[in-house]
């Protein structure tokens, strides 16, 4: 728990972001780190491939306004918002193709905010 | 009004469509207080998702007249509805508070037309996420509140004016308070915009906190949601809450994860106003029962 505390506060430093805004979901934080971009009204990259079972950190952010970023099949889900880094983490229990969503309306675009999520074998 | 029955609504609806019972079972009626309450039959007419300002030819190229013909439709029947409830998105959304401002009230021009003069309005996130619902209160009032009818008590709920789709500890904490005053056979119909259970959060379809507000339903044994949001009829049950959605009066969407991407379902020409519509609602508050009759927009 103190190298994790440790690992939050180096990471602020790093990013010139206040810990607290690090979010952390379900899981280990130790995984493949995979950077995701969200802006009105797609992310960047809209597809995302990892392996069934390797754990997964996600790191968020916004280039505009608050935007949601929600992974119902996983339970994976955070605010992403501008100017700080939300990270989510899981390990993928099933392959197959899933979607994400933004669930914070965001303008006229919000229907057509979603990606996928491919998971290997 | 007087009582109707099923054949004789049918007879004076006069466009047909499609019949869905639910079964209520309210055999006790009232408040706590126990003040005596008219029981009679009645009907009420749901619209949803006006979109009122969406424009896209490919998608609704009659988008200036479907809500016009919708309003002429309902003004047709013969038995007018008790009241017209609209479940959120009257408008499409805009970036311009001063266009939101001129949709809502291009919006309002038109259903004043209805000659049911009796009509709730509810937001969508399409007028009201964008500025919390500052513009939609302007014109409409409130976003939560309630409303009894003819024995059957109805709450408003709000879960579109939040970005985030949710409807807040403070609304949570307003429907027990106001649960609290109802018997636990009172009939009990909740509108709102989205849906409160997880229907498909792939796409946006649910209500963060909603499972909050069917825990607080729940003790309650004759409870229905009306709701729309999805852009087609469903049904669904949390329990023995019914929940029921309604079609659009702008443009159709697929089934909850039938194509990859949630989006419009084209125009058909051969079919035009195909997946349209609104519906009727009898209230056979003897029969202990309601009637969904979903109708057209033209009669076929």
């Amino acid at each position: 728990m103190k190298r994790l505390i440790i690992l939050t506060l180096l990471m602020g430093l790093v990013f010139g972001i206040p810990a607290h805004q690090t979010a952390f979901g379900v899981g280990s934080t130790k995984g493949k780190v995979i950077r995701l971009t969200a802006k009105k009204f797609a992310y960047s990259p809209a597809e995302i491939t990892v392996k069934k079972g390797e754990p997964v950190v996600l790191e968020l952010t916004s280039k505009d306004s608050k935007h949601g970023f929600n992974l119902p099949d996983f339970g994976v889900r955070a605010d992403v918002k501008s100017g700080s880094v939300s990270r989510v983490s899981f390990t993928p229990d099933k392959v197959g193709r899933f979607t994400f969503a933004c669930d914070i309306y965001c303008g006229s675009g919000h229907e057509d905010m979603s990606g996928t999520l491919v998971v290997t074998e | 009004m007087k009582s109707i029955d099923r054949r004789d609504f049918m007879k004076l609806a006069g466009l047909g469509g499609v019949v869905f019972a639910s079964g209520l079972g309210f055999p006790v009626f009232g408040s706590k207080e126990g003040k005596s309450i008219v029981q009679d039959d009645f009907h009420f007419v749901q619209f949803s998702d006006t979109h009122w300002g969406f424009n896209g030819a490919a998608i609704n190229p009659d988008a200036q007249g479907t809500l016009k013909k919708a309003v002429a439709a309902v003004n047709s029947l013969e038995e007018q509805p008790d009241f017209v409830v609209f479940t959120g998105d009257l408008t499409h959304t805009t970036d311009d508070p001063k266009m939101r401002r001129e949709r809502l009230k291009g919006f309002q021009d038109v259903v004043s037309g209805l000659r049911a003069k009796t009509v709730y309005f509810m937001a969508g996130e399409h007028d009201a996420a964008l500025d919390k619902g500052e513009a939609f209160q302007e014109r409409f009032g409130k976003l939560n509140y309630t409303f009894d009818h003819k024995g059957v008590h109805f709450i408003v709920l709000d879960n579109a004016s939040d970005p985030a789709g949710l409807l807040g500890e403070t609304q949570l904490k307003w429907l027990q308070d106001n649960l609290k005053k109802r018997h636990a056979n009172a009939p009990i119909v909740v509108l709102t915009h989205r849906p409160l259970f997880d229907l498909y959060p792939q796409w946006d379809w649910a209500t963060r906190d909603g499972a909050s507000a069917i825990k607080a339903l729940m003790p309650f044994q004759n409870v229905t949601v009306f709701y729309g949001h999805i852009h087609q009829e469903h049904h669904h049950m949390t329990g023995h809450i019914a929940h029921h959605a309604a079609k659009s009066l702008m443009f159709p969407l697929a089934a909850p994860g039938a194509v990859p991407k949630r989006a419009p379902i084209a125009w058909d020409t051969n079919a035009p106003y195909q997946g349209l519509g609104f519906r009727d609602i009898e209230a056979y508050i003897k029969k202990s029962r309601y009637e969904i009759h979903e109708l057209p927009v033209v009669k076929g």
